[in-house]
């Protein structure tokens, strides 16, 4: 195989590609057609790109070939999917460009969004965040659903694109960047707390993976590896996946919050908070 | 007023998580348990493939139609895991009643294209009964249906003699008359319930 053919995808999804490059040219002309005292700095422009691109790595090249035929590597894949590539993006702050295209479409089209979200808003209650996000993982890894999720061409992509929308959609919720002070945004504790949850949670799950003495995900065994490696092997280096990274996203995640809580100490009053008094 | 919605908003988030929470644990809990083998309908397409048979000659999927056709990926110089299998298909077929034994099919299809000639091939199939055919094809054609199939195969670095192992799957893809994959056979199967699962795939009338 030329070095060309490990960056042509393996299963070719046109939808797949085409979501990337309006991704990526909204966000490019975007920042090209924007203020340029609004536009973010060149480290977060990388960042966003270094984020997308991870992720449609992982989706359109050979690398979704060894994620289809190992189990490693399709945690390696998830890792990336539902953690790696969503953080990156969140911590991107995209905002400025979603507000500079948000502007610019016309108002009829504001309000067709309008129960785009209302959905959204629901998907972001914290329980029902952390319930989606960790509820994923178990759902796709349980595994008569994960058997079923690695024979079906369909279902393989379902699963695929709901760990990216989900990651996308958590990670959000944890880092946007408005401080909650003084708009919506989820708090600072409520945010740490949920980390700390799915944290634990995911922990459980890797630690039931590593520890596991039969063989749980037998998919990989009975249709054949990408290379022979011994399927205990195979299923250790996943659970190990599945065990430290997540739950280390979870404390790096957590530091970031406490570090900007504490920036933020004392820096806006709490509206809410002083009616509340002035009520009592 | 804000405490009615804060209660009517729990109550929704109560009654949406437990009905997320039912649907996951019917899709758990709702296997169906009358195959032996697994269920594959609707996750797999239909058999479709484009090969060469152990006569040399170009054969596709809708050849063998109106059978009962199990698909296995293999290679002839297979030292355990393919000669067990045939052997064990072997067994479920000839337990069939005579009537019964010539509307199941097995296709071994070789992912060894470089030292599995058809004459080879030919040979091989031979002494695992007259039920079953030898297909294999280009490199190319083999990648598309293996990839069909959501499986893979892969070549060891030869040794001095130059004799290399191949990686493939080791589970029997099993389609109707009609050609829609049905079941996958674990390797774990025995002969008798693997004879089950096919005697009720051929009492099925075809729609």
């Amino acid at each position: 195989m030329s070095p060309l053919d490990y960056l042509l995808p393996y299963d070719f999804s046109p939808l797949t590609i085409l979501s990337y490059m309006f991704l990526l040219g909204f966000y490019g002309i975007g920042i090209v057609r924007m203020p340029a005292d609004e536009r973010p700095g060149s480290l977060r422009i990388v960042t966003f790109v270094l984020g997308v691109m991870l992720c449609y790595g992982v989706m359109q090249t050979r690398f979704d070939y060894y994620a289809q035929y190992m189990f490693f590597v399709h945690r390696g894949q998830h890792l990336i999917l539902h953690h790696i590539g969503p953080i990156l993006i969140a911590l991107s702050n995209p905002l400025p460009v979603m507000r500079y295209w948000f502007a610019k479409i016309s108002p009829r089209w504001g309000l067709a969004l309008g129960p785009l979200g209302r959905v959204y808003n629901l998907l972001q209650q914290p329980f029902i965040a952390l319930f989606l996000f960790v509820g994923l993982i178990y759902f796709w890894l349980w595994p008569s659903i994960h058997f079923d999720a690695m024979l079906s061409r369909d279902l393989y992509w379902i699963m695929n694109w709901s760990m990216l929308l989900d990651g996308l959609l958590f990670w959000w919720l944890i880092f946007d960047p408005r401080p909650p002070a003084i708009t919506s945004s989820l708090g600072y504790g409520k945010r740490i707390l949920i980390l700390a949850v799915a944290g634990v949670l995911q922990m459980i799950l890797g630690a039931w993976i590593v520890f596991s003495r039969d063989m749980v995900y037998d998919v990989y065994e009975v249709c054949g590896r990408a290379w022979p490696l011994d399927p205990e092997v195979d299923q250790f280096l996943g659970g190990l996946l599945t065990y430290i990274p997540p739950a280390m996203m979870s404390i790096i995640g957590i530091l970031l919050i406490l570090r900007r809580a504490m920036r933020e100490d004392g820096k806006y009053t709490n509206h809410s908070t002083n009616l509340e008094e002035r009520a009592s | 007023m804000s405490m009615y919605f804060r209660r009517q908003r729990t109550k929704a988030l109560t009654s949406i998580s437990l009905l997320v929470l039912s649907i996951l644990l019917a899709g758990c809990l709702g296997n169906d348990e009358e195959w032996h083998g697994k269920d594959i309908s609707g996750l797999m397409p239909e058999l479709e493939f484009t090969l060469t048979d152990s006569q040399g000659e170009p054969v596709s999927g809708n050849d063998y139609s109106g059978r009962v056709r199990m698909l296995f990926f293999g290679f002839t110089s297979c030292p355990d895991v393919c000669p067990t299998a045939l052997q064990k298909l072997n067994q479920a077929t000839n337990g069939l009643g005579p009537e019964l034994q010539d509307e199941v099919l097995t296709l071994f299809v070789s992912v060894d294209p470089k030292r599995d000639t058809p004459e080879r091939l030919a040979n091989y199939v031979d002494f695992f009964g007259d039920n079953i055919v030898g297909l294999t094809g280009s490199e190319s054609q083999l990648r598309e249906l293996a990839k069909r199939y959501r499986t893979t195969f892969g070549y060891e670095k030869p040794d001095e003699d130059g004799n290399y192992e191949v990686s493939h799957s080791s589970a029997v893809y099993v389609f109707d008359r009609t050609g829609n994959a049905r079941l996958l056979i674990r390797p774990d199967l025995s002969p008798e319930e693997i004879r089950q699962d096919l005697v009720a795939l051929i009492e099925q009338v075809p729609d």
